[in-house]
């Protein structure tokens, strides 16, 4: 209840909390408004947004309705966006609580995989994936996941190292408690919130590699994402630039709803920095 | 009139703290050549004040009514450039941590300097020959060696002398020290209040002296203030408050500060339960890559804790006393030596271990976690050695009837308990193991004097009724006083005396014990 409080005083974040439930809306009501495959063809190629009252956002180059695709590709991108972060949230918490928990030559091999992992590009590491296990949406989420882990590993890793010889742990271990219950009750709550905060980073990247890869057309060609579109109007971006924009703007809307409910989280989570 | 006055102050807490007002109509006056003490517990509203007089008051804090006069000045709504040009000049201040006061990435001498260079406009051999002169007169041992060190290249004691050469390096009128020596060991500590003392009465400076500490008082106060909740509840001359006080605010925490004489030897069964044979533990052992040189922080300890009996352990910091505590408790491994427990090594495995021996630790905020019910962080240690949760909850809240606690406090989170409701948590958690012998690592340390003396008489009573082995580190030799029936002192990692309390405290043999037991401030005082 706090917590929500502390958060509500935040207007930023209450921005952010309305353009993120705006983005899930969209994805909710996709299938009533648009109803059928938003990747059949509707109408005449290349209608600007306006010129006909069927297609309020105007058609794409090849006769679908942009509108929606951009309720559809909410879904996708939302998808995309939260199973990626679980994955890279997952695989980051695992690894940085074992080497931070553990320390010592644990620690520095783990360590030494993430840095690996770190010191490839993140998009040049994805394409090689994407390249390697083909591109239908269920690898590129898993692949996006993969590459996104390890800073998620070293902010783990860093609160663990400073909560694990806190007095608290120190007496249960002294009350007989396997090392399990330390990491999993005593530390990992404690170690979370930090790491809750970077999370909403994680989704925000995991939403625009997917863009950047269906830009490329590397992505999954048979959904309707927000990065496929984006794509699809690359080759007419001077004329028919509404193509490209619309659902670029859907993207930029969605990054910042959550970066701002990410920056509230903090806000709230760290009561004594918020005011500053 | 006096040089600094402080009429009817009230400052305001922002809303939704435990207390409407920091500061309730406090009222002081200090004159030239006097030491005023204010003393009380935390809380009290003591800091608050020195803030106010410095106008360096918290964020959220607002004086809202009463003046601050200092030489028939108004000081309350002066702007932030007069507070600047007053602050240093006329009135300095000397704070509790002088490790976190000093700026680590310059030289003490750079520091010292700026205030000449702040405050005048003296060229820099000017503003060097001053640095000297302000840090011999604190009687640093090597002044020049010092304007060039960095601060943590000089010892706790050190550090205050240079923040107290940074206060009165202009000369100010008024001096305030907030708490100084309460970070320092006891023998530092008397010497930096010697030094106050002495240098406050070779310039006739007002010092407003901030401490927690009877004994501190005792020592240095011209005259004592005591305050409680933000109310000045009693002042006068010292000799006056300390011997004949009148508010029951003051009369309690006098009656709280343990006298140094140590209770009358009790009976107790023959047989040791925790023996220590020649135990070391080395910190930093030489490597290829290491520069740090090897500490022994423990060095061929022997020690015998008798079945049933408090063992002391006392000594300053850097005696390698808390190392010993956790090697005692298998948190720490030895590099030689045996620790027996009932005649047995503590046993590798951590359930095993955990029935034998038990710890309370210093700092009663950060030994419990802060997101898990009290009563599940005493009841999930006899659970992981398979009594059955209902049981386990069922001891929990017994053994919290049994520490002075409400049972049905087990559902709430430790944000919601005092220090020492905490450390009594602490100590129900230790109990629920059954262990044979309990290590209590400074537990009265961090807590105010009367809650200090509520959770010795705690530990007292448990003793007696459940028969506990006790292995007590302090700093303090005033508490080891109260619960102790052995002590042994170290110094630098070795033992240098051991012997029943009262053999020890009435007869020190060794210099070191000697010096300890004369640094305890107020001891003549408190001694009857």
């Amino acid at each position: 209840m706090q917590f929500l409080r502390a958060y509500a005083r935040n207007p930023a974040a209450l921005i952010g909390a309305a353009l993120v439930l705006a983005v899930l809306a969209m994805g909710l009501l996709a299938p009533l408004l648009y109803p059928g495959d938003p990747l059949s063809l509707a109408g005449r190629p290349l209608q600007w947004p306006g010129a006909n009252p069927r297609f309020p956002l105007g058609t794409d180059p090849s006769g679908r309705d942009i509108a929606a695709q951009l309720f559809h590709g909410a879904r996708v991108s939302l998808l995309i966006g939260f199973s990626a972060t679980a994955i890279a949230v997952v695989i980051g918490i695992g690894i940085g609580a074992l080497a931070g928990f553990y320390g010592g030559i644990v620690d520095t091999l783990l360590m030494r995989v993430t840095e690996a992992f770190q010191t490839l590009p993140n998009f040049l590491l994805l394409l090689v994936l994407v390249a390697v296990f083909g591109s239908d949406i269920k690898t590129v989420t898993i692949a996006i996941g993969i590459v996104a882990w390890p800073p998620v590993a070293r902010l783990t890793r860093a609160e663990f190292l400073s909560l694990r010889t806190r007095d608290f742990v120190q007496a249960c271990r002294l009350q007989g408690l396997s090392d399990a219950h330390l990491i999993l009750r005593e530390v990992l709550p404690n170690a979370l919130p930090p790491v809750i905060v970077y999370a909403s980073v994680v989704m925000a990247i995991a939403i625009l590699l997917e863009s950047a890869l269906a830009f490329l057309q590397l992505s999954d060609p048979n959904v309707s994402s927000w990065g496929n579109l984006i794509g699809l109007g690359r080759n007419v971006l001077r004329a028919e630039w509404y193509v490209s924009a619309i659902p670029g703007i859907a993207i930029l809307l969605t990054i910042l709803g959550v970066s701002l409910v990410g920056q509230g989280l903090n806000d709230a989570l760290n009561p004594r920095l918020a005011g500053r | 009139m006096s040089l600094l006055e402080i009429r009817e102050l009230s400052v305001a807490l922002p809303a939704g703290a435990d207390r409407a007002l920091a500061l309730d109509q406090v009222s002081l006056a200090l004159d030239p050549g006097e030491i005023l003490c204010v003393v009380g517990e935390s809380g009290s509203g003591k800091s608050v004040t020195a803030s106010a007089i410095i106008g360096l008051l918290a964020p959220g804090l607002a004086v809202v009514s009463g003046q601050i006069m200092l030489a028939g000045e108004a000081l309350v709504g002066q702007s932030p450039e007069a507070w600047r040009a007053l602050r240093g000049r006329r009135i300095a201040m000397v704070f509790q941590e002088p490790m976190t006061a000093l700026n680590p990435l310059m030289t003490v001498g750079a520091q010292i300097a700026e205030m000449w260079r702040a405050h005048t406009d003296l060229n820099s051999r000017d503003i060097t020959a001053h640095s000297l002169a302000a840090l011999t007169e604190v009687a640093l041992p090597d002044p020049e060696g010092a304007l060039r060190a960095y601060p943590h290249e000089l010892s706790g004691g050190q550090r205050q002398r240079v923040m107290i050469a940074m206060a009165l390096a202009l000369e100010p009128e008024v001096l305030i020290c907030d708490e100084p020596t309460t970070a320092l060991d006891v023998t530092t500590q008397a010497q930096v209040l010697a030094l106050i003392r002495a240098l406050q009465q070779r310039r006739g400076t007002a010092v407003l002296f901030i401490t927690h500490d009877f004994g501190v008082v005792a020592e240095i106060a011209d005259r004592v203030a005591v305050m409680q909740q933000g109310v000045v509840v009693e002042q006068g001359p010292a000799a006056t408050v300390l011997s004949h006080p009148t508010h029951p605010y003051t009369k309690a925490l006098l009656a709280a500060v343990p006298a140094l004489i140590a209770p009358p030897p009790r009976e107790l069964a023959a047989g040791s339960v925790l023996t220590l044979r020649g135990v070391t533990k080395t910190y930093g052992s030489p490597g290829m890559f290491r520069r740090r040189k090897a500490v022994k922080a423990l060095d061929a300890v022997d020690l015998t804790l008798r079945q049933g009996a408090t063992l002391g352990v006392v000594g300053e910091s850097g005696s390698g006393k808390s190392t010993l505590a956790r090697c005692v408790v298998g948190l720490l491994p030895v590099d030689a030596g045996d620790i027996l427990i009932a005649g047995e090594p503590l046993p590798h495995g951590r359930c095993a271990a955990a029935g034998l021996v038990q710890m309370v630790f210093q700092d009663p905020f950060a030994s419990l976690n802060p997101r898990r019910r009290v009563g599940d962080q005493v009841a999930q240690g006899p659970m992981a050695l398979g009594t059955s949760a209902a049981q386990a909850m069922a001891e929990a809240r017994a053994l919290f009837g049994l520490v002075g606690l409400e049972p049905d406090a087990v559902a709430r989170f430790p944000h919601e308990f005092s220090g020492g409701q905490r450390q009594r948590i602490g100590i129900a958690r230790a109990l629920a193991m059954k262990p044979r012998v309990l290590v209590a690592d400074e537990p009265v340390s961090a807590l105010d004097v009367s809650v200090q003396a509520q959770v010795l008489e705690l530990l007292r009573g448990l003793q007696a009724r459940l028969g506990l082995s006790m292995l007590f580190i302090t700093h303090d030799l005033r508490v080891a006083a109260q619960i102790c029936d052995d002590i042994a002192v170290m110094q630098n990692g070795v033992v240098v005396e051991t012997g029943p309390i009262g053999e020890v405290f009435a007869a020190p043999r060794h210099a070191y014990t000697r010096s300890l037991l004369d640094a305890v401030p107020g001891r003549a005082l408190f001694a009857a």
